[in-house]
């Protein structure tokens, strides 16, 4: 069983979107239970995946036996075996959260969501594990089409966030694919290793040249890159909470995933980096793309949409790491790819969870009987605003810390003070929320008075409102694991991601 | 000069396509509009992808007993149109979540002309 | 040079508060069990910080490594004499303080008293950390641990006053957090290794000027915000919006001398002495902190809320510190560390008698106090002790620190910081006397009705007070500071010319 690992994470999630139909054909309640049962399983395998990596090394799985550069293959390498752990985790997290959410949100539509949301991560674990660049195209178009579809279901404008997205989603994957047939014209190979081998000799060649600029556009758009990230503050704030929750954290790191194994797997990384002034303009991209998120994302009024900006930020950090090309970066890069996606999923359960209990995540409204109506939810939140933020030892610090030493290393100055300006703008708008929770209180602001006693506006009786387990659980998890993912980054680096270093870099 | 055109006359004709698909999807106002440059856009990829498995003096990749399945350079390259049957395939499942998008929002705001939709969705 | 050997013990100094804070949590409603668990830390953590002096007096450093926090760099702590120094210091205070915050947090029967009294443990923590740190990483996680646990305290009023302070203080903190996080990059860029060193981590790297004075200056702002150097001070006038005990002990030992232990670390143990020279960095450094005694004793003339004078002097004072560093002579070395120590008895006793006094007569300015002292003798009468110990008149200890102050400006040639030195001696008699007067010596009806203050208050005030003179007359008592400084003095200044 172990060799067919590669091949069996995706599987296991293909028929869970299958089978959740039709367990929910039989009676309502099994769909859910169904979905659960898959992804868990899913995300067992993916842990074990990584052990056998570790153990083993790369694991190729040759698909209908037909040997590569003829069939497709799966590859389990020690970079797509982390991230599938981590698509997964917080999939899964994400999973046992939204069964309340989504009930509240969209009782309807309870089946065709989680259907659609394994089919998404389908898509994820695809591209992540797939060795052949046509059958990542497909996959990336299967994971799109289901975030579409996730977008769509929510608020009121969501059809029209969810249209525009599949508009520009569609120009990236073609330009992608675009990039594709060139590529194909020049080497006649689609799998990513037998290209690997053959570019060297024919990376001269003008449509290669071409080829790669497409590539690398397409995936700017997929993964948000400034200025490519019009779509993205729409489509996360008015998807269902539930969706954004599953798409925001991984739906973007998945182009930046591919743009690693373009840059740095199917280029040489020096080539990448030295022939093409791609890398650089990548880099500069991504310093503007973190500045304009970050300043956008302080000007916001509705949690979830100052949750989107600050991502347009953050994929802006993961972009520099890799645009800066050297280890420290690419391990920075990767480890915030990891951080992130914790932070996010964490961040957007909150939401839900304030959705779920309030109706609403406006944050002028917030007030300061958050803090003693949802205590934990609160508490949460900020572990992830500090991570965010990157104070240590949350995650969030350790990231920033590999990209400034990268960005040292590259002695790219402007980089280095960028990373650092934007925490504290982080900062300003994280603290903004953290401040109505815990210090300001709604009725007496404007009122000044310095023997007046702010105790006595509390409400001191105000009622529990907390979420119930299944809800506060998977928020708590993510907000501690936070700090226990900072402390063991080294760990994490050292064991994972050194390997994850390709040669040539 | 000309004859480089020529030659590569195809790819121009296709790239023509391309922008025109561009062209619709940014400049057009109604959405259906958008949608139909964004088919076009597709298209033009696909035949892309056959334009560049086409040879001269070659046939179709089926083996034929006169010439043998020894002399490749005689068939052209079945890859891509089997690579851009799954891009069709893609392309139809965008356009029918894209038409059910649509459907959605003309139920909700009763217009798909966007400056309109715009007005409405504040 | 030191012997190394493994415990636990500076482990457990940093973590014993931070053990307590859920027990203070959880007894939240009974106040009295809340206030013994505060009471058990402060003198357990005394106690673990006590256990650790013989075996620095004798150059033996305890040190322990948690976890590694980057491949390379451990989580680690190490008791050296700078860290056991400091942490005598911050922990011995916080018993005084915790009684006194007792008193006071009662007096004024404050709200949120169990997150006043949590916080209060999370930043002994954070001190501690900063004391203990054995590598910059590890000082920047406590540095920026001791930030964030300062903010509910900065802002613990909840006016909109105390707001706005609270904004300021992160502001400076935080954007002072960021700048350390560069610098730290940038030093483990160029010298591979972060690791504390007497004489200087970086003594060994040969570095172009260009990096030195950067690095230095990122580290300067970085430290320097907590160590309220100018122009970098403004936060902390500010921030006197914060309760009194939290002013005395955070804004005179805690906060802002982990800003210039901090300033001592990168002067002594990252830079190095020769370092310094051969950049001409100390020469900067001792300029901005002249600047900063001068215009600080300047301005602290002008304040009539008691609070925000003191606040004034703190950061004049605190650049007495900064300049003892500067001026890398062993007598000025010793000299600054010796003010670490005097400054911090006697600060933190003229805020528990403002404190007091705001407690129980209400009033906040100078203008308003003719006549206390006949109402409140002990206290005023430990402020009496507190201000001419600052304006350095012996036998308060502050005349000791002033003493080697002066004679490090001798021994480096300086005699502008000397100048500087007595000018501002001056300075701090001027903004200080008049308030004695004031108390002592105009009549008035005023405060007839009004007695001493609550017992908690009065007994810290003057056991500090009392610190403060027996230090003066045996700097070495108890705690053998003199001696301390003097090892960390020589181990630092060891291998210089000077």
């Amino acid at each position: 069983m172990i060799e067919h690992l590669p091949i069996l994470i995706p599987l296991t999630l293909l028929m869970g979107a299958l089978l959740t139909p039709l367990a929910g054909a039989l009676r309502r309640s099994f769909a859910y239970p169904a979905a659960l049962v898959s992804i868990l399983a899913a995300c067992g395998l993916s842990f074990l995946g990584l052990h056998q990596v570790l153990v083993r090394g790369t694991m190729r799985y040759h698909l209908g036996g037909w040997v590569p550069p003829i069939g497709i293959e799966y590859v389990l390498d020690p970079l797509a075996s982390f991230m599938t752990v981590v698509i997964l985790t917080v999939g899964a997290l994400v999973f046992v959260h939204s069964r309340d959410v989504v009930q509240n949100e969209l009782p309807e539509k309870m089946v065709p969501f989680f259907s659609v949301s394994l089919l998404l991560l389908t898509g994820f674990c695809g591209i992540v594990l797939t060795g052949d660049l046509f059958n990542l195209y497909v996959f990336l178009e299967i994971s799109s089409l289901a975030a579409y579809a996730l977008i769509a279901v929510g608020e009121k404008p969501s059809p029209v966030a969810a249209f525009r997205y599949l508009l520009v989603g569609t120009i990236g994957a073609s330009f992608f694919l675009l990039g594709l047939g060139f590529l194909y014209m020049i080497t006649g190979s689609l799998n990513i290793a037998d290209v690997a081998d053959i570019l060297p000799s024919v990376v001269s060649e003008p449509p290669v040249v071409v080829g790669l600029v497409l590539i690398v556009t397409g995936l700017a758009i997929k993964m948000a890159l400034f200025p490519m990230h019009g779509w993205l503050p729409d489509a996360y704030t008015y998807a269902p909470s539930a969706g954004s929750a599953l798409i925001a954290p991984i739906g973007t790191k998945i182009g930046a995933y591919v743009l690693i194994r373009i840059l740095f797997y199917l280029f040489d990384p020096n080539y990448s980096r030295l022939q093409l002034p791609l890398t650089s303009i990548v880099i500069w991209l991504s310093i503007a793309g973190i500045l304009f998120g970050s300043i956008m994302a302080m000007a916001q009024k509705e949690l979830k949409r100052m949750l989107a900006y600050s991502s347009v930020a953050q994929i802006g950090y993961i972009g520099l790491g890799i645009g800066l090309a050297n280890p420290l970066g690419l391990v920075g890069a990767v480890l915030h790819t990891l951080n992130h996606a914790f932070m996010k999923g964490g961040l957007f359960l909150v939401v839900g969870n304030l959705r779920t209990r309030l109706g609403h995540s406006t944050i002028p409204l917030f007030d300061q009987t958050l803090r003693k109506a949802m205590p934990w939810t609160m508490a949460s939140y900020s572990l992830m605003a500090l991570s965010m933020v990157g104070i240590p030892p949350t995650a969030g610090f350790f990231s920033k810390w590999y990209l400034v030493l990268a960005a040292i290393e590259d002695s790219n100055w402007t980089a280095v003070g960028m990373i650092l300006l934007s925490s504290l703008l982080t900062a300003v708008y994280f603290f903004r929320v953290l401040e109505r929770v815990y210090v300001r209180n709604s009725s007496s602001t404007g009122e000044s008075g310095e023997g007046m006693n702010p105790r006595e506006t509390m409400p001191s009786d105000v009622e529990s409102m907390e979420v119930n387990a299944s809800m506060l659980v998977p928020t708590l998890v993510i907000g501690g694991g936070l700090v226990v993912l900072g402390l063991l980054n080294t760990v994490i680096v050292t064991e994972v991601l050194m390997r994850v270093i390709p040669p040539g870099l | 000069m000309v004859e480089y055109i020529a030659n590569y006359s195809a790819y121009w004709l296709i790239f023509l396509l391309t922008i025109t698909g561009l062209y619709g999807m940014l400049v057009k106002k109604n959405l259906v509009k958008k949608l139909i440059g964004m088919t076009i856009f597709q298209t033009s990829v696909i035949m892309f992808f056959v334009a560049s498995a086409s040879k001269w003096n070659a046939t179709i990749p089926v083996v034929d007993p006169n010439i043998g399945s020894a002399a490749t350079s005689l068939y052209i390259n079945p890859l891509p149109h089997t690579l851009m049957l799954t891009a069709i395939v893609v392309g139809v499942a965008t356009i029918g979540l894209a038409f059910a998008l649509l459907m959605k929002i003309y139920h909700q705001y009763h217009t798909l002309d966007e400056p309109q939709l715009l007005e409405r969705m504040r | 040079m030191a012997e190394l050997y493994t415990s636990y013990i500076p482990f457990f100094a940093v973590a014993i508060s931070l053990l307590a804070v859920p027990f203070i949590l959880l007894s939240s409603r009974k106040r009295n069990l809340r206030e013994f668990w505060t009471i058990i830390a402060s003198l357990g953590k005394f106690g673990l910080v006590l256990s650790l002096l013989p075996d620095a007096l004798a150059h033996r450093v305890a040190q322990v490594e948690l976890l590694q926090i980057s491949p390379g760099i451990g989580l680690a702590l190490r008791a050296d004499p700078l860290g056991v120094f400091f942490a005598l210091i911050a922990s011995g205070l916080w018993v005084f303080t915790s009684f006194y915050s007792i008193g006071y947090m009662r007096g004024l029967a404050e709200h949120k008293q169990t997150r006043y009294f949590a916080s209060f443990a999370v930043c002994l923590s954070a001190t501690m950390g900063i004391a203990f740190s054995a590598n910059i990483l590890t000082f920047l996680t406590f540095y920026e641990m001791l930030t964030l646990a300062t903010y509910p305290l900065v802002i613990h009023k909840e006016t909109p006053e105390a707001i706005s302070a609270g904004r300021k203080y992160l502001l400076y903190t935080l954007s002072a957090g960021v700048l350390l996080i560069g610098a730290t990059a940038w030093t483990y860029n160029v010298a591979g290794s972060l690791d504390f060193r007497a004489g200087g981590l970086l003594n060994d790297v040969s570095l172009p000027a260009g990096t030195a004075t950067g690095l230095f200056i990122l580290f300067l702002c970085g430290v320097g915000v907590k160590a309220a150097i100018m122009p970098l001070h403004s936060w902390l006038p500010t921030a006197m919006a914060a309760p009194t005990p939290v002013s005395a002990l955070l804004h005179a030992v805690a906060v802002v001398k982990a800003g210039v232990f901090g300033v001592m670390r990168v002067v002594g143990f990252v830079f190095g002495p020769n370092v310094m020279i051969a950049f001409g960095l100390n020469d900067l450094l001792g300029i901005l902190a002249g600047l900063t005694i001068v215009v600080a004793s300047l301005l602290a003339l002008r304040e009539d809320n008691l609070k925000r004078r003191l606040a004034y002097s703190t950061v004049g004072h605190l650049s007495y510190i900064v300049l003892g560093a500067a001026l890398l002579s062993p007598s000025g070395f010793t000299g600054g560390l010796m003010h670490i120590a005097t400054h911090a008895t006697m600060k933190i006793t003229l805020f528990f008698c403002a404190g007091a006094i705001y407690v129980n007569v209400h009033k906040e300015n100078i203008s308003e106090l003719d006549g206390i002292g006949k109402a409140m003798p002990w206290t005023m009468g430990a402020f009496t002790v507190g201000a001419i110990g600052l304006a350095g008149v012996p036998p308060v200890n502050g005349f000791v620190s002033k003493w080697f102050l002066g004679a490090g400006t001798l021994e480096s040639g300086n005699v502008g910081a000397l100048l500087i030195l007595l000018v501002s001696g001056l300075l701090n008699a001027g903004y200080f006397f008049p308030i004695i007067h004031k108390a002592f010596f105009k009549n008035s009806t005023r405060f007839e009705k009004y007695g001493e203050a609550s017992k908690l208050m009065v007994l810290p005030l003057v056991a500090t007070a009392i610190l403060s003179v027996l230090f003066g007359l045996w700097p070495n008592l108890f705690l053998r500071l003199y001696d301390l400084s003097t090892s960390i003095a020589m181990s630092v200044l060891g291998g210089t010319a000077r």
